[in-house]
This record gives C-alpha cells, structure tokens and sequence, in this order.
C-alpha cells in the first residue's frame, strides 16, 4: 500500500491506466470523513456515472482527482503519476490533461465566447501572452471549429453572461476540450439545466469524448439520465462506493442501497 | 497579419476584435503620464536623489519623541473638542438645509438656493475654508470649528437631501389627509423614514470631522496640526512621528467607536 | 421580543438592552458636546465679532480680480489637475499589489494580508497635508511631492476598495480556471480581473474627484499647484485675488466632478 507506484499495469510496462485511485480519503473537518477508502480504476475508455445522494462525497471525489479540493490521504495516480504528491508546477502540468466541466458552468461571464474557450489554453500559454492576447493563431483556430462543433458557431464575440444555460454548458464542454484532455470531470453538469437541454449536453460529452478517446467521469443526481449515457454506474453512499458495475444490472435493491430504503422508487 | 501565409486565401479569424479608440486611448494616458511628469518635474532622478534624503529624514523621526506630551495632549484634546462642536452645529444646521434642498419637499427657487450653497460648501477642502475663516475671526479653534461646520452641511445636507427624495410619498400623503399641520407632516411622515440613515451620515461625517480637525491647525485654525506644523519646520522630526502616531491612534480610536455607535442606532 | 408570563402586549420596536444602550450613547455624546462647548478655547469677542468681520470678509472679497487669472491662476489650476491625476495614476500602480495582497482569496497568507492591510491603514489614516509635508522635507517644496502626497494617501483608499472587490468575485470561474491548469498569473488576468474591473474603474474615478478637491490645498504647504497662489494673495492681503482663487477652484471642481458623473454613465 505504501508503494509510490501501485499500478500493475505500469510495472508490466504497458501504457499507465488513466486513472487509478488507492485508499483515498477526504475530511474536511477531523474525525467526519467525507470519502473514506475509495479504490477506483477508470480504463483508458468509457463513459462512468457516478450517483448516490446529495452530500455523499460525490463532487469531492472529483474534485480529489484534479486537487481542486486536497485529499487526506491516498493515492491519486493520473496515467501513473501520484496526483497528491505533486509539486505545483507538476500539477499544473497534469491539471491542463484533466478537463473538467462544473454545474454552473463557471464561465468567466464579463469575457466573450471565444476568449472563454482560449482560456482552456491558459495552462499551455505563457501569463504575458495570455495577458496580451496572443493566442497562438493554432489555438485560435482550433477555438472557432471547435465552437462550431458544438453549435455556436455565430456566437463568439457575444458576452459569455448573455447566454443561456445550455449554450453556457457547451462553452464550458468546448473549454475542457481546449485543454486537449486524456480525461474529462464533469460535476453536475446537467443540474442547472432543463431535461431536454441535460439530454443533448450529455449526448454533446458522450462525442467529444468519443472523438477525443479519453473516458469521461460524471457525478448526476439524475439517475435514468446517468443510467442512459453511462458504461458503468458506480454508487456512492456515505462516502464509499457500494455499486460498481454496468447500468443494466443496477438493480431496484441496490438503489436502495445507496439512495437508502423507502417508496420514492 | 490579415492573410495567412502560404496560400492565403483563407483569412485568419481573431479572436479579438481590434479596438481602435481603446488602444489610441491608451496611447494618449501614456502621452499624458510623460508630459506630465516633465510638466511638474517628476523625474527619476528626483526620486532617487530623494530617496537618501528619505532615509536620513525617517532615522531622525525614529524614536519617537513623547517628551512635550502635555501640549501633544492639549493639540489632541482641542482637535477632539473642534470635531465634536463641528459635528453638533453641522449636524442641526444641515437638517433645515438639507429639507430644503430636497425637490419634492420645495418649490424649485428654494432647492435650487439651497443646493447651490452645499454646493459651496462641497467644493472646498475644509482646509482652504479655513484659512479664510481665520483670516476672519482671527487664529483659534473658532476658524477651525467654523471651517468644520461648513464641510459638514456640504456633505451631510447633501445626502440628506438626497434621502429625503428617495422617501416614499404615501406615507407623507397619509399623514397629510389626517389634516396634519406641516410640522406634523415632517415630523411624522418624513423623519422617520430617513432618521437612520441620517444617523449614518452623521457618524461618518463625525469622523471625517475628526480627521480634518487634526489639520485645519496647520492654517491656524485650533488643534494639533498647529502644534505638528510648528514641530515641521523647528525640524522636530523625532516630535512629528510623536504627534503623527497619537493621531493615528485616535482617528483609528474615533472610526471603531463611530461604528459601533452607528450599529447601535441601526 | 418580550414572551414573559403577563402577556405584555405593548408596543416595542426595541429590545430593553437596545433602548438602554441607545440611551448611553445618547448621554455620553450630549456629555462630549457640553464639556467641549465649556472647555474649548473661544475668545468670546471673536465669537460676537464673527458675524460681521464674515461680512466684511465677503466685501473684500467682491469683486473679484479677474485679470488675475490668467497671470498666475490658469497655469498653477493645470498644475493642480495634473497633481490630481498624476497623483491618481500612480496610486492605482501602487494599490493594485497591495490590494491583491491584502484580498484573502487571492493571497492566502495571513502575514500577508495584515502587513498589506497594515500598509493601507496607515496610508489612509495620515492626511494628504500631512504626506504633503513630509515629501516637501524629503524632496523639497513643489509639484512632485504634491504628486507623491496624493499617491501615498489615496493609495489606502483604492487599495481598500479594490481588495474589497477581489474578495467579492465568484469562486466558480477562478477555480474553473485553475482546473485548466493555468498558471497564478494568468488566473489573476483571465478570472479575477474581467471580474473586477467595473469596480476598479469606479474606484479610480472617485478617487480623481476626491484628489482634484485635495490637491488644491497642498500649495498651502508648499507642496505646489493652486494652494501657492492662493497662500501667496492671502499673505499679502490681495483679497480680490484671492476671491479669483477660489472661484476657479470652484469652477474646476463642479467641472470634474460633473465629467466623473458622465464618464460614469457611459462607461460602467
């Protein structure tokens, strides 16, 4: 357990996995974890839904794989590095392969569309050109078909705050894949937004994530939606995995089990 | 830069639009910083050449010097005295001023009138009112209470005046249809809805007060500022940093009891 | 507020403690007004004489002495404006550090915050005269340490305000931005400033407004701009000159003060 690095796969000298996680553990205050001892391993492929209730550890988890929130203890290994024990400028390195996409967007809203989108980049541009704005005009382009792909091809100069939520979402997909990620977060990401709008903006991961071959990681609350898209399904109860598994054997019993007993089925 | 190279018959898309007026604005506030560094003779080597100065000025201000701390006491209590009795007089006589100010409460000449003198009495440093209030009424805290008076009716009045405007006119109709007198309208219809808020200008006035109390001695008018501008110019400097600490200590005293009373009335 | 036994139905809109402590205040400021009324240094003559010695100062002043204008008023008017926007200028350079050091969520040391917080308090606490004095000592009397006076005194001011700013972003871009893997100074440009901007050139130009009142006083001390001319009537008695003074002063306050309000409107 207390091996620096404890992927097999990366002993054999196989292509690290993208993700493995080992023990990891999360308090925010002493004595209450939030995630306790949680192994995962994601597969360089595949589309995983994580559900379970409100307040469970789903979006600290997350958030433990790029250190937006600091884990306890544990491991983190991103394609066979040790997240939780990088030094700053590391992280930085590994955070800009880690797209991530949040609930509520979290665009910079006094910016335009298309600045949005090369903020993506900020991680690969150096401050002063950032500053400036001098994109390389690679990246630029890449903003505009991009921005095309998903849908908002005439919206770049327009203000990020005069959009809707969906169009909001897709920006903020299309930022996480700037980043050129081998792995996308999305926390909540449909919460904010109507059913229908939560349908496509799934279904608008699900391809980026295709055509990128990364696997993607989604925390929902929205259990059919989550079922829907995903390849696997883990649950989550009291900050431990109870689920892990393939959508069709997700069973009436084990929602019980991670959503807790009752008639709301 | 519009074409890109090669075949160039495809135009390059920016991402950012170029904005002409921001960047000849910025051209003309650098333009404006240089001529006016060489207008008022700002210059590096000024600064460099001040800098050692600087430093010998600060080792002769170090340590303080407390040792003439009954007339630092005297400066500081007659400063105190001055904010106090300024704040009083202002404070009652922007009430009236401020009413009159106010357009939904008086025909337009009286406004008008009445906002021109705040306007007045806005525009100039209390300290500049004091110089001509001593040249009036002679050396002394008088000037300095006088000049106070004035900067308090231009700022209180002013944001009393515009209370008063923002004040809902129902509840004066209300009070009014009762057959009210209009002393009774004012007092029960229009006071209580702005009282707090003039409470609020008031303290803060009361400190800004204070502040400019400490000062208007450097023109003659009462206070410590006589005793720190005396203290400048015998090269005192150990004196100063005496002076310039109690004042510190008592505006930041003055601001923590100011807030606290200003909570109270809330 | 009152759930005692006796049903008490009384009106109250305050709390027994709350009335009580309203009341103290109450006493100790009349207290503070009648000792300082009783103790305070006013030759009574002076006190009765003051009615007419203002209107005799009035009649001297009118009428004005406009040729004096443009002998000597115009050019130390523009010097005053731009002690006041210079002076501004180079606070805003100087209060953005500091600021950014002060906001809590940016510099996350504690040290840090209280030493830039320290900065600014004491910057805001000592008076533009007094900053006025202390650079004529250093570099000697005119327009620079008139700029420099303004600099260090409103520095506090638009540190303050800007530090309170940055603290009231939203969290969600910034960390948005950090997920991108985006270095700290490229969070500062992309996430904080787009965010703080508005307020930023608010701040600026209320404190241009606020200097271009003080920076007509620092003369007095030797400090440069209009404040020399006017010291310089007042001393030898020219009181019609110094009525010019003044009324350009007027002239040119109510002026910015009026172009802030536009400048305002349009842009922010």
């Amino acid at each position: 357990m207390t091996l620096p690095e404890a992927d097999p796969q990366a002993a054999r000298g196989d292509p690290p996995r993208p993700l493995a996680i080992r023990g990891l553990c999360k308090s925010y205050t002493r004595g209450k974890p939030v995630l306790t001892e949680i192994d995962l391993d994601i597969e360089s492929r595949g589309f995983t839904v994580i559900i379970g209730p409100s307040g469970t550890g789903k979006s600290t988890l997350i958030r433990c794989i790029n250190r937006l929130v600091e884990p306890t203890s544990g491991q983190v290994l991103f394609e066979g590095r040790d997240v939780v024990r990088m030094g700053r400028t590391e992280l930085r390195h590994t955070r800009r392969r880690i797209g991530m996409v949040f609930q509520e967007y979290n665009l910079v809203e006094r910016l335009s569309v298309i600045e949005n989108l090369l903020c993506g980049r900020l991680g690969y541009v150096s401050p002063w050109r950032a500053w400036l704005r001098r994109f390389p005009q690679s990246d630029v382009e890449h903003a505009f078909t991009l921005l095309e792909a998903v849908g908002l091809g005439d919206l770049a100069y327009q203000r990020a705050d005069s959009l809707s939520g969906g169009q909001r979402q897709r920006v903020g997909i299309a930022r996480a894949v700037m980043q050129s990620p081998r792995l996308l977060l999305a926390d909540e990401p449909t919460s904010s937004l109507d059913p229908k709008t939560s349908v496509e903006i799934m279904e608008l991961m699900v391809n980026m994530a295709g055509e990128l071959e990364i696997p993607v990681i989604v925390n929902i609350h929205d259990v059919a939606l989550g079922r829907r898209f995903a390849d696997r399904v883990i649950g989550m109860s009291e900050g431990r995995i109870v689920y892990d598994g393939p959508p069709g054997d997700l069973t009436d019993a084990h929602l019980n089990s991670i959503y807790g007993g009752g008639g709301w089925l | 830069m519009a074409l890109s190279s090669g075949n160039g018959q495809q135009q390059l898309r920016k991402p950012f639009p170029v904005n002409w007026l921001l960047r000849l604005g910025w051209i003309a506030v650098l333009a404006y910083i240089v001529y006016a560094s060489s207008r008022l003779n700002v210059s590096w080597d000024r600064l460099v050449a001040g800098l050692g100065y600087g430093g010998d000025f600060l080792s002769r201000m170090v340590p303080p010097n407390f040792s003439r701390w009954k007339l630092l006491l005297e400066g500081l209590i007659e400063s105190l005295e001055i904010a106090v009795i300024a704040s009083t007089l202002g404070i009652l006589l922007s009430l009236p001023i401020g009413f009159l100010a106010a357009r939904n409460m008086m025909p337009g000449w009286v406004s008008w009138s009445a906002r021109a003198l705040i306007a007045i009495c806005r525009s100039f440093h209390p300290v500049i009112v004091a110089i001509l209030f001593v040249k009036a009424v002679g050396f002394g805290a008088l000037a300095g209470i006088m000049a106070l008076v004035v900067a308090s009716v231009g700022f209180i009045a002013k944001l009393f005046a515009e209370a008063v405007e923002e004040i809902s006119l129902k509840q004066v109709e209300a009070v009014r249809a009762t057959g009210a007198s209009f002393a009774n309208v004012i007092i029960y219809g229009v006071l209580p809805q702005v009282l707090s808020r003039f409470i609020g200008f008031s303290t803060y006035q009361l400190d800004s007060n204070l502040r400019n109390s400490t000062m208007v001695g450097i023109v003659g008018a009462g206070g410590i500022g006589g005793t720190l501008f005396a203290a400048f110019q015998r090269f005192d400097y150990d004196f100063v940093a005496a002076i310039l600490l109690s004042i510190i200590a008592v505006i930041m005293l003055g601001e923590y009891v100011s807030g606290h009373a200003r909570r109270v009335f809330e | 507020m009152s759930s005692t036994a006796s049903v008490q139905r009384r009106f109250q809109r305050f709390t027994p403690r709350q009335r009580f402590v309203r009341w103290v205040v109450l006493m100790l400021s009349v207290a503070a007004i009648t000792v300082s009324i009783r103790h305070v240094e006013v030759i009574p003559e002076f006190l009765y004489d003051a009615p007419e010695q203002l209107v005799d100062l009035l009649n001297r002043l009118w009428p004005p002495d406009l040729e004096y204008y443009p002998i000597a008023v115009h050019e130390a008017l523009l010097e005053t404006l731009h002690i006041a926007t210079l002076g501004t200028v180079l606070a805003l350079f100087l209060a953005v550090p500091v600021g950014l050091l002060a906001a809590r969520n940016v510099t996350r040391s504690t040290t840090l915050n209280w030493l830039a917080k320290l900065i600014l308090v004491s910057s805001r606490s000592v008076n533009s005269l007094v900053w006025a004095l202390l650079f004529v000592a250093v570099f000697g009397p005119g327009a620079m340490a008139g700029t420099l006076a303004i600099a260090f005194r409103s520095i506090g001011f638009v540190g303050k305000l800007f530090a309170e700013a940055v603290e009231e972003t939203q969290v969600g871009p910034i960390e948005a931005l950090r997920a991108t893997g985006a270095p700290r100074f490229s969070v500062l440009v992309k996430g904080y400033w787009p965010q703080v901007k508005p307020a930023f050139w608010s701040i600026a130009l209320f404190r241009w407004d606020i200097n271009v009142r003080e920076s007509a006083v620092l003369g007095l001390v030797g400090a440069g701009g209009i404040g020399v001319a006017l010291d310089a009537s007042l001393n030898l008695f020219y009181w019609d000159r110094v009525a010019t003074v003044l009324l350009s002063i007027f002239a040119v306050v109510i002026l910015a003060e009026l172009a802030v309000t536009q400048i305002r409107q349009r842009i922010i």
